[in-house]
């Protein structure tokens, strides 16, 4: 079997991994050796930039930069408006699969996601020098199947046959299990940018089993970064008597200002965030005290769904043995202690929560090849399944938290003389109207012998698979023949849709490797050009004229091959350029900006005079 | 239909090794998951499908010692089990009248709001019923030694079929009625909490 890849495809940051030839899991790299690979995407006029010159260019064209987009897949239009009002991106106004306007066409988040994986996908053949085209795929535990679905139509536009979808919890739980440091009874915690997990397991003999799983699928770190930020607009108006909510550059600087001291406040117990804006320049001083105050409610709704699965996984906090941290956000001190308050123990962070779902998805890629034979895993179905009944009553077919693959029959007949279709609706969740859950599908039945009504004995199978995916299969009990079903998903996107766009991934120009890296290299430059003219503008006057020529010097050489196909010319004259602005990034953070530097790099404090 | 029982070797009868089932349900498993067969054809790939999803569901049965009566007494009768329970909750008799007073109490919180003296006595009430139904699911537990030397003399199983069912009647009824109890007092956030819509 052709080599299988891991992906952990994250709302913030993603990743690709693989078990190397001894046996050890471990992160791809990029050729510039990063390991993530920040979840977002460009539309720029010149093509799709994905990534971190993507990031980096983000305060600069807002609305034509997705990211975050692990947020909308799998839902539709309706129940996104909250959301939508957050992000500087347009959603089109849908009653189906969501859409996002960027520039003069519409993408659907499957198709943004495909992007990032296409990236991780030409990241790992480059490491290997051969193509790659399978891969297991990490999604939140408590994804529901609209959400599994859309992750497996973006991995099959980006050209991988997606052999798995599996847990990110479950997977974190695999990758600290083959180095043996997880035995007996396991809480993961998983909180990462954008959604929440808990999982427990019982992990013995090599057997992995997930005994109950919960959680949020749209709660994390961004939702603590955007309590942040409404605090900073509020202190802003304030302070200089300006409003800044409606200027979406102004709200990205924020937003990436807000993230970065968030991440220091981990380690700090005071910092400060300085933000040039073109009228003022704004200081303030966060201490992790002030921090707590804002997302201590964010991080007590992780505490539900913990005692949720505790419940359902019939234990109590202190029978847990273990419990593990995964997840950017689990570095924030105020959820280690929430999570050592509600265990009563010390969780665990031995291998990085950046990067331990990604290896897991490799080691579970590993089995699927056939490289583990002694490492079995037993996950559940997050959400309970069922169809709905006379009175929009939901019958509940499969429970919550039961170990798949799972099935479960039904029978259905027809209500009307030589009635020759019938149809049912879909569900998951666990309220009692079907209203109030989540409609995944409607099925057709059709093809049924004309009977007196009550005659027919249709058995239908509901099955999901090792992906927590569902099948339905149809079958006339009386004739034997199988009935056909047409499937109508709720808020995905059909067969159609999805083979329209793996054909367009092959015909559009952007496809093509040398392009798309060509396009990050210009954008890169443009991003640094930029830069550099703001710090001119702002501290030209701190360096010498000699400094100063040598600047616009480099600036000059970088500008006549920027728009040339050479990109090596292009990345060397970056990187002088870059080199040149050295002693005037120095000066410039000695002087003003010296406490926002502490964990940024030089280029990227050098924001708008 | 594949006997539960058969799946996992083991005799029909209701006292069970829980540790033995666990290692012969891990056995089976790794034989059958679908993680093993993903290099095998499509065919060969069903099968494990299909097989593995009948191990997960026999195990979740047996496991469960109320589950497992429920499926004994369905097997007796010759039917099909659904995942649910597949008593028809029906209140027990000595508590026919103590029922309708905790139904008006619970009617009266609905219309005029909970007060404290209301929520309090709804509370008395749910742990009652909480006992009576631990009560009840004890008695059908206990029943399994019964029920198994009466399947290895061949004695008559129908009263003991019967009372199984009575119980776990009761049983299903008392579970709703403390649901409703629990709802009434606003106390079943919880398990509703990770399902709100955003």
């Amino acid at each position: 079997m052709s080599r299988i890849v891991g992906i952990d495809l994250g709302t913030t940051n993603s990743l690709v991994a693989h078990v190397d030839a001894a046996g050890i899991p471990r992160v791809i790299p990029d050729a510039e050796g990063r390991r993530l690979l920040p979840s977002v995407v460009a539309y720029t006029p010149a093509g799709i930039v994905v990534g971190e010159a993507a990031r980096r260019q983000l305060a600069r064209n807002p609305a034509r930069t997705v990211y975050s987009v692990k947020r909308f897949m799998g839902r539709g239009g309706e129940d996104v408006r909250e959301e939508a009002r957050h992000v500087p991106f347009e959603i089109v106004p849908s009653d189906e699969v969501v859409r996002i306007r960027v520039g003069d066409r519409e993408v659907t988040p499957p198709e943004v996601s495909a992007q990032i994986l296409r990236t991780l996908k030409e990241q790992a053949e480059a490491y290997f020098g051969e193509p790659v085209d399978k891969a297991v795929i990490t999604v939140p535990a408590y994804f529901n199947d609209a959400q599994r679905q859309a992750t497996k139509d973006a991995s099959r536009i980006a050209g991988l046959e997606a052999l798995r979808i599996v847990n990110e919890p479950t997977a974190a739980s695999l990758a600290y299990g083959l180095q043996k440091l997880a035995q007996g009874l396991i809480a993961v915690y998983d909180l990462g940018g954008g959604t929440f997990d808990i999982s427990i397991l019982r992990v013995k003999d090599g057997v992995f089993e997930v005994l109950a799983t919960s959680g949020n699928t749209h709660l994390g770190g961004d939702d603590f970064d955007r309590a942040v930020v409404g605090w900073l607009l509020a202190d802003i108006k304030a302070v200089h008597g300006e409003d800044l909510s409606s200027d979406p550059e102004a709200v990205q600087e924020l937003r990436l200002g807000a993230e970065a001291a968030k991440c220091r406040l981990s380690s700090e117990e005071r910092t400060t965030l300085t933000i040039p804006f073109e009228r003022f320049t704004y200081r303030r001083e966060i201490t992790q005290t002030e921090l707590e105050r804002l997302i201590a409610p964010l991080a007590d709704q992780t505490l539900g769904p913990c005692r949720l699965a505790l419940k359902d996984a019939d234990l109590t906090p202190d029978q847990v043995d273990k419990i593990v941290l995964v997840g950017g956000s689990t570095r924030v001190p105020l959820v280690r202690r929430r999570v050592e308050e509600l265990f009563g123990k010390t969780p665990h962070s031995q291998l990085n929560p950046d990067e331990v779902v990604a290896l897991g998805a490799a080691v579970q890629a590993h089995i699927l090849a056939g490289g583990i034979t002694d490492m079995l895993l037993l996950d559940v179905t997050p959400l309970s399944l069922g169809i709905e009944t006379l009175g929009g009553i939901v019958s509940v077919l499969i429970s919550r938290n039961t170990t798949i693959p799972t099935m479960a029959k039904e029978y259905f007949t027809t209500s009307v003389d030589g009635q020759t279709a019938v149809d049912m609706h879909v569900l998951q969740g666990e309220r009692e109207l079907a209203k109030d859950n989540r409609s995944l599908a409607r099925f057709d039945l059709s093809g049924i012998d004309p009977m007196p009504a009550g005659m027919p004995k249709i058995e239908v199978t509901f099955l999901i698979d090792a992906n927590g995916m569902l099948q339905v299969q149809a079958r006339e009990q009386r004739t034997g023949k199988a009935a056909s079903i047409e499937v109508k998903p709720t808020y995905g996107l059909s067969e159609a849709q999805v083979a329209q766009m793996v054909e367009d991934s092959f015909t559009h120009a952007e496809a093509d490797v040398n392009a798309r890296l060509l396009i990050e290299t210009r954008t890169e430059a443009e991003t640094v050009m930029n830069h550099v003219r703001r710090a001119l503008a702002q501290g030209g006057h701190l360096v010498s004229v000699e400094e100063r020529s040598l600047i616009t010097e480099a600036v000059d050489a970088l500008r006549a091959v920027e728009g040339g196909s050479d990109r090596d010319a292009i990345r060397e004259r970056t990187t002088e350029l870059n080199r040149a602005t050295e002693p005037l990034a120095q000066l410039m953070m000695d002087t003003a900006l010296r406490e926002a530097v502490t964990s940024r790099r030089a280029d990227d404090i050098l924001k708008r005079p | 239909m594949t006997d539960y029982f058969e799946v996992f070797g083991l005799p029909r009868k209701l006292s069970l090794d829980l540790q033995e089932l666990q290692r012969r349900f891990y056995d089976l498993s790794r034989r059958h998951h679908p993680d093993f067969h993903q290099t095998a054809d499509a065919l060969a790939q069903a099968a494990s499908l299909e097989a593995s999803a009948l191990v997960n569901r026999a195990y979740r049965t047996l496991r469960d010692p109320l589950a497992r009566v429920e499926y004994v007494i369905a097997l007796e009768e010759g039917r099909e089990v659904r995942e649910e329970t597949s008593a028809k909750p029906r209140p027990p008799t000595d508590l026919l009248a103590e029922m309708l007073e905790v139904q008006e109490a619970l009617q009266e919180a609905k219309s005029e709001g909970l007060t404290a003296e209301a929520a309090e006595r709804l509370r008395t009430e749910r742990d009652r019923l909480e006992a009576r139904r631990r009560a009840e699911e004890i008695a059908v537990i206990e029943g399994a030694a019964e029920w198994d030397s009466a399947v290895d003399s061949g004695a008559g199983r129908q009263p003991l079929v019967d009372r199984f069912k009575q119980r776990l009647a009761a049983r299903a009824y008392l579970r709703t009625v403390i649901d409703d109890l629990s709802q009434a007092l606003g106390e079943d956030a919880e398990t509703h909490v990770a399902h709100r819509r955003h």
